[in-house]
C-alpha cells in the first residue's frame, strides 16, 4: 500500500523531511513529525478507529482536539500503558504504538456489537430497570456489565516515570494561547506583570494555525508572520512565561488554577528517560484571563455517526494544519457560515467537494458567496435525512426542508461520499470559568452559553466570551490583558488597535433536530455514551425534566469527554421536548478536570518512601539492628517485638511478657507525646482540661490525668509531672500528641484567653527509656548511683533528676504494666548511648527488650485501656469504669455537664469488661461482636464487641476486653462471639486479670 | 483552595489552616442549671446557611493562632477577617 495516501502534495505544518513510523492494532504505519496521531491515520485513509461504549457501533476520528468523544485509543503496553487516550491531541513519535478500545476480539469483528442490533431493548436507563431485580442476581449481571463496559485498561505494574509539582504565584494568567489570549499576554506582559499563559497544543496559536492566510490578514501580516513576531516578542518578555503543552484542567476558588504540563509524553521513551513525565502547577493568579476559544457543535440528524462523519472545521484543521484529506469526495453539512471555510480551503487543495448542504434558506454572508465563486455546489434549505456505509460512510440522501423548518418535502437525493464534514454552530468553551462558580448566560439568538458576572477575579476574552471573529478576538484580548495587569497593579496605556481583514461572518441560527422522512433513525446527540434523541425524548416521557437528572438517567455528557459536543444539544432538545426555554431546564455544572489527568501527576513525588513522612526514635537503629518487627503508630516506626532464632512472633511476644514480670524489660517509649505547659495559670487550666484536680499536686510529682471532649466522651489520657509551681510536662498518647496540643491551645486561645498559659511540644526533644519488673530498681540503681530509688524514698508517681549513665536525666517512678517501673527522660541526642548504658548493665539482669505488642499484652493483662482502642470517641469514663477519676467538686471541667446528659446517664450504655473464653488457647479476633442469644445465622442482636485481644503467658490464658451493654451487671454472664469457623463461647469478667491488688507495684 | 488571610502572617494556602466551625456559640457558665435541650443545643446545634457566615480557623501550620473570618459560603468570598477579641462585624448579607 502506497504510504500515507491521503497526505495533500503540500501545505500544512508537518516537518515532511522527518518521517515516522508508528503502529495502531498491530499495523505499521507512516506519519510526519508535527502529526497527531489521527492526522497520522487519516493520512493513511484510517477513519474507523474505535467502537462506542454501549452499541459498539463503529466508530471514527470526530474532531482535533480535546473535544473528541470516539478516537480513544489504549497507548504505549506494560507498566507505561496508558488508556482512554484521544488520538486527536496525542503527537506522533517513532515507533508511537496505540490498540483501540470497547472491542473484542478485534476491530472489525466485535462481539459487543450484538448491543447495536439489541439497542431496541437497550433504552435510557435500561440497566437501571432491567437488573435491579431480582436484587440477589444483581451480583451475577454486575459481573457481566462491568466487563462489557469499561474504556481501556489500566497498567497492572507500577508506573515507571516520574512526576512533579510545581507551586507557583503569578499577576496576570492567561489561559489559551490562540489570538485572544496571545493579544492579552503581549498587554499584560507590556505593563511589567508576571504573566504566565498556557495553552494545550504543542504550538501556540490557536484557530491561526488552522488559517492560512489566503482571505485573513492581521496587521497587514499573515496569521503566521503575525504569529511568529507576537510569540518573539512575548519570549522576550523577562516576566513572560509561556507553557505550550500545558492544560489548565481546574479552576478552584480564590483563582487557585491547576495545570498539567505534559513534557516528554510527545516524545519516544527512550528519549525521555530520566525526564519529569509530567508536572503539575498549583497556581494562584491575582487576575485570570480566560481565552479559552470555541468547540464546534455537531448536527443532530439522522445517522450522524458513521466513521468518516467528522466536525467541519476538524476537517479544515486536518487539511490546513496538517496536509491530510480527511476523505477523496467530500459533503459538508452545516447551519452556518464557518463550514463553507473548510469547503473553500478543501476546494483549494483539490479535494472533491460533492455539495455543501445548508439546513438555512437564506445563505447571504461573505464565505457562502466566495464558495459560490469558486463553483462550489450547495444546496440551501435542504438537510441529510440518512446515510449509508457500514465501517465508513458511503454517502447521504438529503431531502428539502418544508416552509415550517420541521419536516421535510420532495424528492430524495442521493450523493456519495466518503466524508461527511458537519457544523452545527460554536459552543464558547466556558468549562473553566463555570468551574470557577462564575454564572452562565444563554443568548437564544446564537443559540450560545456565554460567561456572565464572574465571581472570581476571572475575565473571558474572545470566542470563550461569544466574541468569534478574528478581529473582535484580538481587541477583546488586548483590551483584557492591559485591563487584568492593571487590577493587579501595573500601569499601561492601550497600544494602537491591530487591524484585521477577515471575512463577514452572519450569525449562526441554532438548529437543534435536523429532520427526516426516515421512521426509526437513530441521531447521536452523545457519541462517547451513545445516547439519541430517542433517549433524551424517552427521559422526559418518563418525568425527567431537570437536566441534571437527564443526564444520570441516559449518561449524556458523561464519559472522559464529560459531553465537550454533546452538552449544549442535549439540553436544547430536553428544552423542546418539554417546551421549555432552555434557561429554565438549567445547564449541567462543569467540573474539573475539562480534560481527563494522570493518577501520576496527581501524585507528584508522594510515592514509595515519600508517600508519608516517617519518624524515628533515637534508638531506632538499635532496633533495626536487633531485627526487630515494626508497626507504625501514627507517623512512627514503633518496635512491635523483637524475634530471636526463628521465634513466631507468639513466641517472642510471650518471652517478652514474661520477661518484663519476672526480671527486667526495657521500651523505647520516646515516641510518647510530650508538651511543656507553662505560666501562672497552668494547674488552673489543667484542672479545667482533665476530670481530676490538680492545683494540689507538689512538685515533683505525677498524676494520670483523662480529658474529656465537651461532650464528654474520652479524648486522651497519660501522666503529667509537675516541674514546678508554674510547670507542668503532659504526656500524651502517641498518636494523639500532635491533636491534644491543639486542642489545648484551642481552649486557651478561644475559650480562656485570660488564662495566662503556654504550650509547646517537646515530644522529639527527649528520648525516653521505659525500664519494669522486679529487677527493674536494681539495674538503675547501678546506672545511676546518687539517686535514691528504695521505695519509700522515691514513690510511685514521683520524679527525680540526676545522672544515669552519665547523663542528666528526669526519671518518673510511674507505671504502665503493673511492675514496678520507671521512665528515664535524658535529651533526645543521648537516647541512644544511655538505652546502650542499660542493654550492658542490664545483661547480668537478664535485661530484655519488649515492643508494642509486649506493652499492649502488659497493660491488658491489668485491665488499662488504651485511647483509641477501647475508647472509640462514645466512650465516657463512667462506661470505662473509671469514675474514680471524675472529680465532680472542683467546678467545671471540659466535658462535666454532658457527663450528665440523659444519654450518657443510661445503664444500659456499653461498659468495659473482661471476657475470658472457655478454651485457654482461643484468642478472639478484635472487632468480634457480642450476642447473648445465637441464631443459626445473622442478623443477630450484637450487644457489643471485642476491643482487646491476646494471649497471657503469665495466665497460660487468652483475654480479652469489650464494650458491652451494661457490661458490669453482667459479671459471670456467658455470652457468645459468633464467628465464620463457629460460634466462641465466652465469660463476662472483671476488666483486670493480673494482681488486681496492685501488690506488685510497690514490690 | 482558599487563600486565608492570616491577620498575622498573611495570605496563606488553605491547606495551612484548620477550620473550627461556626463562631461566637457562647459555652454556658453555670453548666449544672442549664438543662439537658440548652446543653445539647451548644454542643451539636450548628448553622448551615448559603451565604453570610461567621467562622473560626487556625493558622495550624503556621503561627497556630486562631482568628475569626467572615465568608459567604456560596461564592467562598472572605467578606471580613478580625482577631479572637474582637467584636463581629457587621456585615451585610451578601445577594446571590
Ligand atoms: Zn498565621
Amino acid at each position: 500500500m502506497k504510504r500515507q495516501r491521503y497526505r495533500l502534495h503540500s501545505g500544512g505544518r508537518i516537518d515532511r523531511g522527518d518521517e515516522r513510523s508508528f503502529s495502531f492494532n498491530g499495523r505499521r504505519y507512516f506519519g510526519y513529525a508535527g502529526d497527531t496521531l489521527a492526522s497520522a491515520l487519516l493520512a493513511n485513509g484510517v477513519h474507523f478507529v474505535g467502537r462506542s461504549f454501549k452499541y459498539h457501533r463503529p466508530r471514527g476520528i470526530f474532531g482535533s482536539g480535546a473535544e473528541e468523544p470516539n478516537a480513544l485509543v489504549q497507548l504505549g503496553a506494560g507498566a507505561r500503558t496508558d488508556p482512554n487516550m484521544r488520538a486527536t491531541t496525542t503527537a506522533l513519535f517513532e515507533g508511537l504504538r496505540a490498540k483501540s478500545q470497547n472491542c473484542w476480539p478485534a476491530l472489525w469483528f466485535d462481539i459487543g456489537g450484538i448491543n447495536d442490533r439489541l439497542s431496541g431493548l437497550l433504552p435510557a436507563g435500561f440497566y437501571y430497570k432491567t437488573f435491579m431485580r431480582p436484587a440477589s442476581l444483581w451480583k451475577f449481571y454486575e459481573k457481566i456489565i462491568r466487563n462489557a463496559a469499561g474504556l481501556g485498561r489500566a497498567p497492572v505494574d507500577r508506573d515507571p516515570d516520574r512526576y512533579e509539582h510545581q507551586y507557583a504565584h503569578c499577576d496576570v494568567l492567561v489561559v489559551g494561547a490562540g489570538p485572544a489570549g496571545l493579544a492579552a499576554a503581549r498587554a499584560a506582559g507590556a505593563t511589567g506583570a508576571r504573566v504566565i499563559i498556557a495553552d494545550e497544543q504543542s504550538e501556540f496559536g490557536g484557530t491561526l494555525l488552522t488559517e492560512n492566510g489566503r482571505r485573513v490578514r492581521i496587521g497587514g501580516e499573515a496569521p503566521d508572520e503575525w504569529l511568529n513576531s507576537i510569540s518573539a516578542e512575548l519570549n522576550d518578555m523577562p516576566e513572560v512565561n509561556m507553557l505550550p503543552r500545558t492544560t489548565a484542567y481546574g479552576n478552584y476558588a480564590h483563582n487557585f488554577v491547576g495545570l498539567m504540563e505534559r513534557i516528554t509524553d510527545h516524545l519516544p521513551t527512550e528519549d525521555a528517560e530520566g525526564e519529569v513525565r509530567q508536572r503539575l502547577w498549583k497556581l494562584r493568579a491575582k487576575e485570570i484571563v480566560l481565552a479559552t476559544g470555541s468547540l464546534e457543535r455537531p448536527l443532530v440528524f439522522a445517522g450522524n455517526d458513521r466513521p468518516g462523519v467528522m466536525l467541519a472545521g476538524a476537517a479544515r484543521d486536518y487539511v490546513n494544519r496538517y496536509g491530510v484529506s480527511p476523505g477523496s469526495r467530500v459533503v459538508i453539512f452545516t447551519n452556518n457560515d464557518s463550514a463553507y471555510a473548510a469547503a473553500l480551503d478543501m476546494a483549494e487543495a483539490d479535494i472533491a467537494v460533492e455539495s455543501v448542504i445548508d439546513l438555512r434558506s437564506e445563505v447571504e454572508g461573505d464565505l457562502p458567496r466566495r464558495a459560490r465563486e469558486a463553483g462550489i455546489p450547495a444546496l440551501q434549505g435542504y438537510t441529510v435525512v440518512a446515510t449509508s456505509g457500514r465501517h465508513r460512510v458511503k454517502g447521504v440522501s438529503v431531502m428539502r426542508m418544508n416552509d415550517a423548518g420541521d419536516g421535510v418535502t420532495g424528492p430524495v437525493r442521493n450523493l456519495t461520499c466518503d466524508c461527511v464534514a458537519m457544523s452545527g454552530g460554536w459552543n464558547p468553551a466556558v468549562h473553566l470559568f463555570s468551574q470557577a462558580r462564575g454564572k452562565l448566560v444563554f443568548e437564544p439568538d446564537r443559540g450560545i452559553f456565554v460567561p456572565g458576572e464572574p465571581v472570581q477575579a476571572i475575565r473571558s476574552a474572545g470566542a470563550c466570551n461569544g466574541a468569534f471573529s478574528l478581529s473582535q478576538c484580538i481587541a477583546e484580548g488586548a483590551e483584557t490583558g492591559l485591563a487584568a495587569a492593571r487590577v493587579a497593579g501595573f500601569e499601561g496605556e492601550h497600544a494602537s488597535p491591530t487591524n484585521v481583514s477577515e471575512p463577514a461572518d452572519k450569525p449562526q441560527t441554532p438548529v437543534w433536530r435536523a429532520p427526516t422522512d426516515r421512521k426509526g433513525a437513530r441521531m447521536f446527540v452523545d457519541f462517547q455514551n451513545d445516547v439519541t434523541t430517542k433517549d433524551l425524548d424517552l427521559a422526559v416521557r418518563e418525568g425527567y425534566h431537570s437536566i441534571e437528572h437527564v443526564k444520570r438517567y441516559t449518561t449524556t455528557g458523561m464519559g472522559t469527554d464529560q459531553g465537550k459536543t454533546s452538552n449544549v444539544n442535549a439540553l436544547a432538545i430536553v428544552a423542546n421536548a418539554l417546551g421549555a426555554e432552555i434557561p429554565a431546564v438549567g445547564v449541567t455544572t462543569f467540573r474539573a478536570p475539562y480534560t481527563p489527568i494522570t493518577f501520576g501527576a496527581i501524585t507528584g513525588r508522594h510515592v514509595g518512601a515519600l508517600f508519608d513522612p516517617v519518624r524515628r526514635t533515637p534508638i531506632h537503629e538499635w532496633h533495626v539492628e536487633r531485627g526487630a518487627k515494626f508497626e507504625d503508630v501514627g507517623q512512627w516506626k514503633r518496635a512491635w517485638y523483637y524475634p530471636r532464632n526463628g521465634e513466631t512472633m507468639r513466641q517472642a511476644v510471650d518471652r517478652e511478657v514474661k520477661a518484663a514480670r519476672d526480671g527486667v524489660g526495657i521500651l523505647d517509649y520516646s515516641t510518647l507525646g510530650k508538651i511543656d505547659i507553662r505560666g501562672p495559670d497552668a494547674a488552673e487550666f489543667l484542672n479545667r482540661i482533665y476530670t481530676n484536680a490538680w492545683t494540689k499536686l507538689g512538685v515533683g510529682r505525677c498524676r494520670y490525668g483523662l480529658m474529656l471532649r465537651d461532650d464528654g466522651m474520652v479524648m486522651d489520657d497519660g501522666v503529667t509531672l509537675r516541674l514546678a509551681v508554674d510547670h507542668f510536662l503532659m504526656t500524651t498518647t502517641t498518636g494523639n500528641a500532635a491533636s491534644v496540643l491543639s486542642w489545648l491551645e484551642e481552649w486557651l486561645q478561644t475559650e480562656w484567653p485570660d488564662l495566662q498559659v503556654f504550650c509547646t511540644s517537646v515530644t522529639e526533644q527527649f528520648a525516653t527509656i521505659s525500664i519494669c519488673g522486679p529487677k527493674a530498681r536494681v539495674l538503675l540503681t547501678e546506672l545511676a548511683p546518687d539517686m535514691t530509688l528504695s521505695g519509700d524514698e522515691f514513690a510511685h508517681m514521683s520524679m527525680q533528676e540526676g545522672m544515669v549513665a552519665g547523663v542528666a536525666a528526669r526519671v518518673l517512678r510511674v507505671s504502665f504494666t503493673g511492675e514496678v517501673g520507671f521512665e528515664i527522660n535524658v535529651p533526645a541526642r543521648y537516647g541512644r548511648a544511655v538505652w546502650d548504658a542499660f542493654m550492658e548493665a542490664g545483661e547480668a539482669h537478664g535485661i530484655t527488650p519488649y515492643g508494642t505488642e509486649a506493652m499492649h499484652v502488659l497493660r491488658a493483662e491489668k485491665g488499662f485501656f488504651i485511647a483509641g482502642q477501647e475508647s472509640d470517641g462514645t466512650v465516657t469514663p463512667i462506661d470505662l469504669g473509671m469514675e474514680w477519676i471524675v472529680n465532680w467538686t472542683k467546678g467545671d471541667f471540659v466535658g462535666r455537664r454532658s457527663l450528665n446528659r440523659l444519654d450518657t446517664v443510661r445503664e444500659d450504655r456499653k461498659q468495659l469488661v473482661g471476657l475470658i473464653t472457655t478454651d485457654l488457647e482461643t484468642v478472639l479476633e478484635e472487632g468480634a461482636q457480642i450476642v447473648a442469644h445465637v441464631s443459626d445465622a445473622p442478623p443477630m442482636e450484637m450487644i457489643g464487641h471485642v476491643t482487646s485481644s491476646y494471649y497471657s503467658p503469665n495466665l497460660g490464658r487468652s483475654i480479652a476486653l469489650a464494650m458491652i451493654r451494661s457490661g458490669r451487671s453482667r459479671m459471670g454472664e456467658t455470652l457468645y462471639a459468633p464467628m465464620p469457623a463457629g460460634t466462641i463461647e465466652v465469660t463476662v469478667t472483671k476488666p483486670v486479670f493480673f494482681d488486681e491488688e496492685g501488690g506488685r507495684l510497690n514490690g | 483552595m482558599l487563600n486565608i488571610p492570616c491577620p498575622w502572617c498573611g495570605e496563606r494556602d488553605v491547606n495551612e489552616f484548620h477550620c473550627g466551625g461556626e463562631a461566637h456559640i457562647a459555652r454556658p457558665t453555670g453548666a449544672d442549671t442549664i438543662d439537658d435541650a440548652a446543653w445539647a443545643d451548644y454542643l451539636f446545634m450548628r448553622q448551615n446557611p448559603k451565604g453570610r457566615h461567621y467562622e473560626r480557623w487556625s493558622h495550624a501550620h503556621g503561627c497556630r493562632r486562631w482568628f475569626h473570618i467572615v465568608r459567604n459560603t456560596d461564592s467562598d468570598q472572605i467578606l471580613a477577617v478580625y482577631l479572637m477579641d474582637e467584636a463581629p462585624p457587621d456585615v451585610p448579607e451578601p445577594s446571590s
